[in-house]
């Protein structure tokens, strides 16, 4: 261990194509610490996907390593994986992925029932985590009822309520108008500052890219430009 | 407990095809409750009716007596042996002799079986006192599957051909005194009851018997040449029928069951397949795949508590109320050789209504649990995406 929430050496990422591989990601080396709120930017293709994946630890790398946490994506097992995703990770997805029969209260209290939390713990951190979003007052609606900008808000409280050390979040504000797009990152700057959490974005949406404190720019899955931006 | 709640929740909030699924195979349960019920039913009805009707607490056998024989008849009696005659006498074994016969029911000629009984008797519920007369002619009876199938009424005269002990041909014209009406077709179809006494006479065969038939829990002392036959022996044949019965249920069952199974491994494969993101972003949130697996599991299964409920809500009314009621038997069931009411009065056992529960259950979770190992090959990263498979 060096210090580093993240350290990723030499990383390769080759995907099977037809007789040969595709290679994703070329080389990658990069760390992160705690309260960061980078974002990972390049066209598309280049391979952002790719790389928040194995920071997560849904995927794993083809050569070199990744370790999150003190732990070694590439050794890691399925278990081990899904415990760390339990216990440290928060995500964000574009297409917000709640699920659809629970209510918001219960979309983000599912994280804590993975933990195990009790029933009086629970309640508190939900609430908690949807008064930073604002949606304190939405507990019992159905993700159908809400408008993309809310739940995506809803999202963000399922990342966050568990008060993990990162959240990874790929685009997104990709399916968001502009308000809500700098509503949900206001909220979500606000969180870094006051929780420490470090966020990693991966995206190519200008709004976002005026939010971070530190751009890295991925082209043909490697990285271009690694650079600290002015930050909001 | 998670993957519990989970279920419950996802189910709850799933649509009409749940539903649909959880009524088929509330169907299975109450078809299969109700069809073993019906069996049981008929079991115990035929069982108390052969009992009152026909064997009583049980019989004894002349040795050469052999039911499946016909030809067996002519040497099957002996007299009735001494040390019984105290028993026979206080009403608690009767005799009965047996010869097969031919009679002339619209000039045509039919070979009958041909019983002596004693009018007198109680053992049975047989109305044998319905042939004491005054009258000189010999009064008998018959049952009403007899009469109708040879277009015979109370107060015909039949005439009846017979071979004596001799092998000598005689014959006589009887007078039917009276037709019985009895569930039980063993002593209906193609047979003739008259008083022991004039069958004796007849036969030139005094004081003899084929069989004995015993009042309930009479254990008489042995004797020579006969043998006891208890309920077990007397009634195996029926058990056998019924028995036969119930394997055409269970393929009944196996149908529906699989019908319902199909319905719910189609919904399962269905929703797997349709809800790969939600799959993907439960792994993400950091379930582990055996946890995805044991939800949907237990998502599947719960189809079978969903319909075990609905069962109750429209099976257990019904079902009640045919067990109050009766089924009405459709006419022509006389056919199988078994005891048939006109009505059967359903019963249903708690162990049946258990096993039943058990059996659709172990099914359902089984059908679940196939099509919920394909989540393990899923990897999240397709799955968050729904990618196609
Ligand atoms: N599972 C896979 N199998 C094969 N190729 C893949 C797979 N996943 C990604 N790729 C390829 O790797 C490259 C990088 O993909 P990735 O999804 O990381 O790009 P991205 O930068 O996120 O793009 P976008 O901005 O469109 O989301 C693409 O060319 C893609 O086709
Ligand atoms: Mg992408």
């Amino acid at each position: 261990m060096n210090g580093h929430l993240i350290t990723i050496s030499n990383l390769f990422k080759h995907f099977p194509m037809g007789k040969g591989h595709f290679t994703a990601l070329k080389d990658i080396s990069l760390n992160f610490d705690e309260g960061e709120f980078t974002g990972i930017v390049g066209p598309s293709g280049s391979g952002k996907t790719t790389l928040l994946n194995i920071i997560g630890s849904l995927d794993s790398p083809s050569e070199g390593s990744a370790v999150v946490m003190g732990q070694d994506i590439a050794t890691l097992t399925l278990k081990a994986a899904a415990r760390l995703r339990k216990r440290h990770l928060g995500f964000i997805f574009q297409t917000y992925n709640l699920l659809p029969v629970y209510n918001v209260f219960e979309n983000v209290e599912f994280p804590l029932l993975l933990l195990r939390m009790s029933a009086y713990e629970r309640k508190k951190a939900v609430m908690h985590a949807l008064e930073w979003v604002g949606l304190g007052d939405k507990t019992g609606s159905r993700p159908k009822q809400l408008s993309g900008g809310e739940c995506q808000r809803v999202a963000i409280a399922r990342a966050i309520v568990k008060k993990p050390a990162i959240v990874l979040a790929d685009e997104p504000t990709a399916n968001l108008d502009a308000a809500n797009s700098h509503h949900i990152l206001k909220t979500m700057s606000t969180l870094n500052r006051e929780l420490k959490t470090t966020f990693i974005f991966a995206t190519h949406d200008d709004k976002v890219i005026q939010y971070l404190k530190r751009k890295i720019t991925l082209e043909d899955g490697k990285v271009a430009k690694d650079e600290m931006t002015a930050g909001s | 407990m998670l993957a519990f709640k989970l279920a419950v929740k996802n189910l709850a909030g799933a649509g009409l095809r749940t539903w649909l699924n959880a009524f088929v195979l509330s169907l299975a349960y109450v078809v299969i409750v109700w069809h073993s019920g019906l069996l049981e039913g008929w079991n115990r009805m035929a069982r108390h009716d052969m009992i009152e009707w026909d064997i009583g607490g049980g019989e004894i056998w002349f040795e050469k007596y052999d039911p499946y024989d016909p030809f067996s008849y002519q040497d099957a009696h002996a007299p009735v042996p001494e040390n019984w005659t105290r028993e026979v006498q206080q009403g608690r074994m009767t005799p009965v002799l047996l010869t097969t016969a031919s009679f002339y029911p619209e000039g045509r000629i039919q070979s009958v079986l041909i019983k002596g009984i004693d009018p007198a008797q109680s053992v049975l519920k047989l109305p044998a006192d319905s042939m004491r007369t005054d009258e000189e002619i010999v009064p008998v009876m018959i049952g009403k599957r007899m009469a109708d199938s040879n277009h015979l009424k109370k107060g015909d005269y039949i005439t009846i051909r017979w071979r004596d002990r001799h092998g000598t041909f005689d014959a006589a014209e009887v007078k039917i005194a009276h037709i019985f009406k009895a569930n039980v077709p063993t002593i209906d179809n193609g047979q003739i009851w008259m008083p022991i006494e004039q069958l004796r006479q007849w036969l030139k065969m005094p004081g003899e018997a084929t069989y004995l038939v015993l009042g309930q829990n009479e254990k008489p002392a042995s004797a020579e040449g006969w043998t006891y036959q208890g309920h077990d022996r007397l009634l195996a044949e029926m058990d056998k029928m019924i028995r036969q019965k119930s394997v055409g249920g269970m393929i009944l069952y196996t149908l529906m069951l699989l019908l319902a199974m199909l319905a719910i491994f189609d919904t399962q494969v269905f929703s797997i397949f349709r809800r790969q993101k939600e799959i993907g972003t439960q792994m993400a949130l950091g379930m582990t795949r055996t946890q995805v697996i044991g939800l949907f599991t237990i998502e599947g299964a719960m189809h079978g508590v969903l319909a075990a409920v609905m069962a109750a809500v429209y099976g257990i009314p019904l079902l009640s109320l045919q067990a109050v009621r009766g089924l009405k038997m459709p006419e022509g069931m006389d056919d199988y050789g078994v005891a048939v009411a006109e009505k059967i009065f359903p019963v249903y056992s708690a162990g049946l209504i258990a096993g039943t529960v058990v059996l659709v259950m172990l099914t359902t979770t089984i059908v679940s649990y196939w099509p919920s190992r394909k989540i393990a090959k899923m990897k999240p990263t397709d799955a968050i995406r729904g990618k196609l498979q």
